[in-house]
């Protein structure tokens, strides 16, 4: 009896092990990128740039060229590759202490500028990597070693709605938030992955996907506790959509 | 192509052009502005690309992923900007990547004001950013050696695949003298295998990276580090010296001051004092070799700085306590002048006894 | 020879372009030269001044700081640069706008009304030449022609039609040296 394959790894992700938590979904969305630049087929022209937090080495595990920046600096590195390479395409893997906070003024002129790079961004609402400290995109009462009485707006402030800010740029050309609580939701940022990198193949603009993830060890969750928490509680204070969409269709 | 008069800024930009340099990201801030508007009209004319970036840190790092690609790249700035681009450069030696960085240097700390000095020395010369590495760091003292500097740094940078800083005052970044730029001379340089363009069927995927989570394996990185700076060190040291032969005295002094120097001590050969000048040119690696030849024999050294001593303490580690180090210096903008630096030589010498 | 210049006045009367041109007609005369800007915000209003050096020799500091020749546009750069010269140096004074008089006697002074002679050849913006004209018939730094020469390569050609002018201004003030006397 033959079998057959209805499921490989996707040959945009090497064959080195993820140091992921168990829970993350960082994995999940490794996955969803390499897979759209394989089905692109882009991975050989393709540069990512890792960034500094839980995804410093992404670059172990995207198989294609990859380079590593300072903490935040991600599209400015993306930037200089681009400039130089146009003809290649150019995306960053980033987090949300790295994006948000330290890199907001890096992500908001790239986008401003309209540069042509894909910007994954992963928001799990912490700091995950140096040990669950307060994140821009932390919840309003939510608990982290830096909010231990949970995040006081009139201390604070209010977690940074990224996607919504920079729709507002006239750069931009494809803005969505996703999220990889399901596989419905997994299924829909994987499309929205696609056409971000499709409005950098036309030369669109900035392409951002911002997509709501996981923390299970910092949030004090067990996995399938993390996937509820993001539905219940992410979802909510951060809308899933589209928020700019220059190259139309859905 | 004649001689033409140009700003020092703009021939520190022209002489990049001519090395091959055809991407620059900037960011305007005094005494170096020239040097930013001069690329972004004369990188299109070339096929290349200028950007204004929206800081410091950004044009650094926008500099560390076009030099990833394996281009020549380079960025300017001066004092407190480039107090920002630190972190960059620390990353561009983790990741050993060529690029230039020029520092036209100003008066400090903090904001200081936006008149020479050369007062970020320690900064360029003794790592600058975290971690522990050197950068070679270049000092012309005129607009003619601006241009033969400029296109050198290049090479160094591809050579040995390091950021190379090409460091300057306000003074010579805003006069103006007559330059030439001849015929480069192409040196024979490594290809950039490693650079990251996109696989393209080249085999396996490339990886620019200054991280190793292992400690054993970032201090073998370090060991490969340490001896690239040592080969640096030997074969890239540059100085020039004046009349240091007979001399019993000898100023050390590097970029404009040492031309001010200059005249002090012909002023003082007139009197018949026995005066010569040590000018490092690379200020890392330090030329400790002329003072080896000379420290014996001489009565005594005398460092002039635009800071409150900071070269002077290489002057001493390379002399050694064979014989006197003095120091004469200004700070915050003010530039010595020949006149004092005259005197200060009659102090040390004990005046002209003829 | 060597010849340490500063030329101040007020930003736009053309202290900064003066310099320049001496810079540039020493250079095509094959001399040393090298022109050193005060910069930053003195250069909006006040006294905006630069250092020039002309010499047989490389020229060895650009910066100026007891000159052979100060010449002087506004009062405040006459205050800040008449007890500089050097003993034997040269004072060049726009006495249409400087209102004070040198006390000096170990120098030379000559003192021009070039505001109001530019203003007599219509267009009151050359009064730079004309002090340039008389330095320069004064000390025969670089000739009058180099300057001309100068012009042409440092005007972008829409503004040739400028060049008359400048030359008359330089000549009317090198014709005032003889009327001065060399003393």
């Amino acid at each position: 009896m033959t079998m057959k394959t209805v499921f490989t790894k996707t040959n945009g992700l090497t064959d080195n092990p993820t140091h992921y938590c168990p829970g993350c979904t960082h994995g999940i969305i490794h996955r969803l990128v390499a897979e759209v630049l394989e089905e692109m087929d882009i991975l050989e022209n393709t540069i990512g740039v890792a960034s500094v937090g839980c995804s410093v080495l992404s670059y172990e595990y995207f198989n294609c060229d990859m380079t590593q920046a300072a903490h935040g600096r991600a599209p400015a590195v993306a930037t200089g590759v681009k400039r130089v390479l146009p003809d290649r395409f150019v995306f960053t893997y980033q987090g949300d202490g790295d994006l948000a906070s330290i890199g907001i003024s890096e992500v908001i002129h790239a986008a401003a500028r309209g540069e042509k790079i894909t910007v994954i961004f992963v928001n799990n609402a912490i700091y995950g990597m140096t040990g669950g400290q307060m994140a821009p995109t932390t919840l309003i009462g939510q608990k982290t070693a830096t909010t231990p009485f949970g995040r006081d707006e009139s201390i604070q402030g209010s977690p940074i709605k990224v996607c919504e800010m920079l729709a507002t740029l006239d750069g931009t050309a494809y803005i969505e938030r996703a999220s990889a609580h399901d596989v419905q939701h997994i299924q829909k940022a994987k499309r929205a992955i696609r056409k971000a990198f499709e409005a950098q193949k036309n030369g669109l603009g900035f392409s951002m996907v911002e997509i709501l993830s996981t923390c299970p060890t910092n949030w004090g969750l067990d996995p399938y506790e993390s996937l509820e928490w993001v539905k219940d509680n992410m979802i909510p204070a951060y809308p899933l959509g589209v928020y700019k969409n220059k190259q139309g269709g859905n | 192509m004649g001689k033409v008069l140009m700003k020092g800024n703009e021939v520190i930009a022209e002489a990049a052009v001519q090395a091959g340099c055809k991407y620059f990201f900037g960011y305007p801030i005094t005494p170096q502005s020239e040097l930013v508007a001069y690329m972004a009209r004369r990188l299109p004319e070339v096929g290349g690309l200028f950007l204004q970036a929206e800081s410091e840190i950004a044009a650094i790092n926008m500099v560390y992923g076009a030099a990833g690609t394996g281009v020549r790249v380079m960025t300017s700035s001066s004092s407190p900007g480039f107090s920002l681009k630190q972190e960059g450069i620390s990353y561009l030696v983790g990741s050993e990547l060529p690029a230039v960085v020029v520092n036209v240097v100003r008066g400090g700390p903090g904001l200081g004001n936006i008149q020479p000095a050369q007062s970020d020395y320690f900064q360029v010369t003794k790592g600058g950013g975290h971690g522990d590495y050197n950068i070679p760091v270049l000092a012309p003292a005129s607009l003619q050696e601006i241009v033969e500097l400029t296109s050198e740094a290049f090479d160094i940078a591809d050579r040995y695949r390091t950021p190379v800083i090409l460091m300057g005052d306000g003074m010579l970044g805003q006069m103006m003298e007559p330059v030439e730029f001849g015929e480069r001379n192409e040196s024979e340089l490594p290809e950039k295998k490693w650079a990251t363009t996109g696989t393209r069927g080249d085999g396996a995927p490339k990886i620019i990276t200054s991280l190793e989570l292992n400690a054993e394996a970032l201090e073998q990185r370090n060991h490969k580090l340490q001896q690239k700076f040592a080969r640096i060190k030997e074969n890239e040291v540059r100085y020039e010296t004046y009349k240091i032969d007979d001399a019993d005295y000898i100023i050390v002094a590097f970029g404009t001051v040492a031309r001010i120097a200059l005249n002090a001590i012909n002023k003082a050969r007139q009197q018949g004092l026995k005066v010569g000048l040590i000018r490092p040119i690379s200020l890392w690696p330090f030329p400790e070799k002329p003072f080896f030849e000379t420290r014996d024999r001489v009565k005594g050294y005398i460092a002039v700085e635009m800071s409150a001593g900071q070269m002077v303490e290489d002057v001493r580690l390379a002399v050694n306590g064979h014989a006197a180090v003095d120091f004469f210096g200004r700070t915050g903008g003010v530039v010595p002048t020949q006149e004092e630096i005259y005197q200060k030589l009659l102090s040390v010498s004990g005046g002209i006894t003829v | 020879m060597l010849e340490e210049i500063i030329i101040a006045g007020f930003g736009g009367q053309g202290v900064m372009s003066m310099g320049q041109l001496i810079a540039y007609a020493g250079m095509l005369e094959g001399k040393g030269v090298s022109w050193l800007p005060s910069y930053g915000p003195e250069q909006r209003g006040g006294t905006a001044n630069c250092s020039v050096v002309v010499s047989d020799e490389p020229v060895g500091s650009p910066l100026v700081t007891s000159p052979s020749t100060a010449i002087v546009l506004n009062n405040p750069s006459f205050e800040k640069f008449e007890h500089r010269v050097r003993p034997g140096g040269l004072l060049i004074s726009n006495s249409s706008l400087v209102t004070r008089a040198s006390k000096r006697c170990d120098i030379e002074i000559i003192e021009i009304t070039a505001t109001d002679m530019a203003s007599d050849l219509g267009n009151t913006r050359v009064a730079n030449m004309i002090l340039l004209g008389a330095y320069l018939g004064f000390t025969k730094v670089v000739t009058c022609d180099s300057i001309i020469e100068s012009l042409k390569k440092v005007l972008p050609e829409e503004k040739h039609h400028l060049i008359e002018v400048n030359k008359q201004a330089l000549n009317k003030g090198a014709s005032m040296i003889p009327v001065i006397g060399q003393s």
